[in-house]
């Protein structure tokens, strides 16, 4: 269906209505709710007839199961778990009993604004998702939990003030009465209207049974076993396997030269010309791959991308920013008067810093699963999707028909960051022209050649500082493809300097480029932190005591600092041959800081990173292990993007292939422990995701430095430029 | 072509062409989906089950060479309960994504299993070729030596 967002954002009551409990939503619900489900969430669900809606997101069974619909991409962060804690808080649901399945694809109703207003895209992107919930679902839960207080009243012809509830209780006190949710379920009736809840009617922080406790997710035991459904595990019947031959060269066109000798595979089903490369559809996804092989593709001449080489790159941004002369440079934030400040500086720094460009490499490779109706009008997808609806609307244009026509069931997805979006029309092209339902996998060398890379950039900063190195003025050129993806953290809003310029500068190489977790915080944080302690460095000033100095005012990043300072011992003693390294960083209102504990072999050129100590202050944390989960799981990616992986382009072409040439983090380079603090906080939550990853390609900067009095300012800090900064 | 070898315990035939995979056989044949492919090249272990209770890479093992010979997925490592790695695994909290959660578990079985209390430096050899993007690795360790605390308690596997 094609779902109107209202004007205001929030829709009807009576539109909710009609969602919540009206013949509307059984129809959504029954159409949508996908058998799938029953293996998805492992324990196999009731039939819809035994379940009550009380709410959009909250249905009962008598029994006393509480089922709460998640609206968001499960891809590791926890926020299925994180989301169904804060409605059945204000629910006041017996944790224990909470089953959670996925919302339907309905994003009038289960998507997030911006603005953290329900109704909008459903995407899972940009840590945005406990954050933009939180409290339209804190909301959400109060009000499913009016409507049984409402109903148990009527019930017993008390007023509904005299109730109260313990979990998924409703108790009379007067009376003695004591009636459970799932007894209610079986009569309750949904007001019209619904009971309006407001921030008053929430519970104060320190009620909190649920939200800031130690809960385990949901999702954890389905992946411990094997059980745990990704879109690579669905199978439909008559269900065949594809795979396809993609441009190596962004934007050039394939002409198949043996189709004759193709079509003579083993069990090959079609062949599928594309723009962008050659289909092959075969009964087994072995025989896909062997078909595959043998493809003679003649690609065209032409396109944007021929001819790029990657590490030229550098030369060309930094003359580029030097004569300005890139007609989209712009400046994009000013503070104060850099130009002036810069001249009553005592002392002038300037430094590049260069990235290369990063592939996500998430473990499961993207594929989707898709049937198309013989006739060519309605779709199943089975894909996993951070942006279920955006996705439904790409095969609906694949297709050619309404995306109300096209039935998307949200898989778990083998990790995104950023990666996992736009990709299931391919699948839905094929299934259209075999008539069939088609797997759709993408190879391992499918998905880092024709990647959607985290850009390379130039990060070109200069600084000024008086004579006691108090910072006057701080100068940031960023340059680099796409306008999107360059300039996240790129303003410092934590360091007090009273003179600032910002410009970007943006090149398209015709290569594709793509949301990468952190995103432009990534590089941005590498170069702004690497700088300050270089700068620190050169004034013998304890790149601590500097930062202190920079944020002496605003006491919330102090407390991290200070934190973090004496969560690592910093200034303490350490073995020979050990140096620490600290960087500060923010991303999405939360902010961190974080140590790092380095070695260097000097032979080798390799750089292992022992220990790492962070702390966050991340607002109200719902699922504080899951968080530390996530800090952790960002310090590690960015361990592993600061010292081992780069993509590189020679003559338009993707060099690496596999994790023999685009190595990951294994775990003998994890480092040794890892000790997250969470800040307590009454502050509504802010994102947890991305935070952390930023921290690490400075902190092991800066730890170099300390351990050699040398700098390195080109990510990947491989074991070959490490050798050349050390001569 | 086809060929018997016992999955998880119960005997099984399949008949597949000559040079088919264990990997994607045992996921789309024989519908035991929990084991994972992630590279197809044996670099990041995601598809790791026992063959004759040794951990091998299925993405690069033919479904010939499982001929006459026991296999055991991640379906088939628990018997009437969990095993003591999965429980820890879920007391560690471990997996997020979870995607290279069933190698992990079978790589780490078959280390528990000829070396019930492997050191850190053990742990970490053993476990060197499964990758995990996710950056788990600290939790998996925890877990491997929570299971071995475990096992070499009760003694068994």
């Amino acid at each position: 269906m094609k779902t109107k967002m209202n004007s205001g954002n929030e829709f009807s009551r009576r539109q909710f209505l009609i969602t919540a409990g009206g013949i509307g939503f059984a129809i959504t619900a029954s159409a949508l709710t996908p058998k799938i489900l029953k293996s998805y969430n492992g324990k196999g669900t009731d039939t819809i007839d035994d379940q009550h809606q009380i709410t959009a997101w909250v249905q009962l069974t008598k029994e006393g199961k509480v089922i709460i619909y998640n609206p968001a991409a499960e891809m590791g962060q926890g926020s299925m778990t994180a989301l169904a804690v804060i409605i059945a808080e204000e629910l006041d649901a017996d944790w224990k009993n909470v089953h959670i399945e996925n919302s339907p694809i309905l994003p009038a109703v289960y998507g997030l604004n911006w603005g953290g207003k329900l109704g909008g895209p459903m995407m899972t992107v940009g840590s945005r998702t406990v954050k933009g919930y939180y409290k339209g679902l804190r909301l959400a839960g109060g009000q499913a939990r009016a409507i049984l207080l409402q109903n148990a009243a009527e019930k017993w012809g008390v007023p509904v003030n005299e109730l109260i509830t313990e979990p998924s209780i409703v108790i009379h006190k007067k009376s003695g009465r004591k009636i459970t949710y799932g007894e209610i379920a079986a009569f309750a009736k949904i007001p019209d209207p619904l009971p309006v809840i407001t921030d008053k009617d929430l519970k104060h922080p320190e009620n909190f049974r649920l939200i800031g406790k130690t809960m385990s997710r949901f999702d954890v035991p389905q992946k411990v076993n094997g059980k745990a459904i990704y879109a690579l595990d669905i199978h439909v019947p008559n269900m065949v396997y594809a795979t396809i031959s993609r441009s190596p060269v962004n934007g050039s066109k394939p002409e198949l030269l043996n189709e004759a000798e193709v079509r003579e595979s083993d069990g090959l089903i079609d062949i599928i010309k594309l723009d962008h490369g050659i289909g092959v559809v075969t009964k087994t996804f072995d025989q896909a791959l062997k078909a595959k092989k043998i493809l003679q593709i003649k690609w065209s001449d032409g396109a944007k991308a021929q001819g790029y080489e990657s590490e030229k790159s550098f030369a060309m941004y930094q003359d580029m920013v030097t004569n300005n002369s890139n007609k989209t440079s712009k400046i994009i934030h000013t503070t104060g008067n850099t130009a002036g400040a810069i001249q009553s500086a005592t002392k002038v720094y300037n430094k590049d810093y260069f990235t290369d460009y990063l592939c996500h490499a998430q473990m499961e490779p993207l594929n989707s699963v898709v049937s198309v109706a013989p006739d060519g009008q309605s779709a199943e997808a089975w894909v996993g999707t951070q942006m279920p609806d955006s996705e439904r609307q790409g095969i609906a244009k694949a297709l050619n028909i309404d995306e109300a026509n096209v039935n998307l069931h949200p898989c778990y997805l083998g990790g995104g960051f950023g990666r996992r979006s736009g990709f299931a029309m391919e699948a839905a092209m094929l299934s259209k022209q075999v008539k069939l339902p088609v797997k759709l996998i993408w190879t391992r060398e499918d998905d880092i050649q024709y990647g959607s890379f985290r850009p390379i950039s130039l990060q070109r900063l200069q600084a000024g500082v008086d004579a006691q190195g108090n910072m006057l003025s701080w100068k940031h050129d960023v340059a680099g493809p796409d306008e999107r993806l360059q300039t996240g953290g790129v303003y410092m809003d934590y360091y007090n300097i009273p003179n600032q310029q910002v410009r970007q500068h943006i090149v398209d190489h015709g290569v594709r480029t793509s949301y990468w977790r952190s995103v432009g915080h990534g590089p941005n944080k590498f170069a702004q932190e690497s700088f300050i302690d270089e700068i620190a460095h050169d004034l013998k000033i304890d790149p601590y005591e500097y930062r202190r100095r920079l944020m002496k005012d605003t006491p919330r990043y102090l407390t991290i600092l200070d934190k973090v300072k004496s969560m690592s011992s910093w200034g303490g003693k350490l073995p020979e041959g050990r140096a620490k390294g600290l960087a500060f960083s923010e991303y999405g209102g939360s902010y961190t800081a974080g140590v790092v504990e380095i070695s260097l072999n000097k032979e080798s050129g390799q750089i292992k990173v022992h220990k790492v100590w962070a702390a966050v202050d991340a607002g109200v944390v719902v699922l504080p292990d899951s968080a530390i989960a996530q800090m952790e799981g960002g310090i590690v990616m960015g361990i592993s993007s600061t010292l081992f992986e780069s993509i590189t382009f020679k003559n338009g072409k993707v060099q690496q292939s596999n994790f023999n040439d685009y190595p990951v983090l294994r775990m003998s380079d994890a480092p040794e422990s890892i000790d997250i603090a969470i800040i307590p906080s009454a502050e509504p939550p802010t994102s947890m995701g991305e935070v952390s990853l930023p921290l690490m390609a400075g902190a092991i900067a800066n730890a170099f430095l300390k351990l050699t009095g040398k700098a390195l300012r080109h990510l990947p800090f491989t074991t070959d430029k490490v050798l050349e900064v050390l001569g | 072509m086809k060929t018997s070898f016992k999955l998880n315990g119960k005997q099984v035939q399949v008949e597949t062409s000559q040079d088919a995979t264990l990997l994607w056989t045992l996921r789309d044949t024989l519908l035991m989906t929990g084991t994972k492919y992630g590279c197809g090249a044996a670099l990041c272990g995601a598809c790791t089950v026992h063959l004759d209770g040794v951990p091998v890479r299925s993405c690069m093992t033919s479904v010939s060479a499982a001929a006459g010979r026991s296999v055991t997925t991640i379906e088939g490592l628990a018997t009437d309960q969990l095993h003591p790695l999965q429980k820890a695994w879920i007391e560690e909290q471990v997996p997020q994504c979870g995607y290279c959660q069933s190698g992990q578990i079978m790589q780490a079985a078959a280390l528990l299993k000829s070396n019930p209390r492997p050191s850190r430096d053990e742990i970490i050899n053993h476990m060197n070729g499964v990758l995990c993007r996710c950056g788990t690795y600290t939790r998996i360790i925890k877990a491997i030596e929570r299971a071995s605390a475990v096992t070499t308690k009760t003694g068994k596997p």
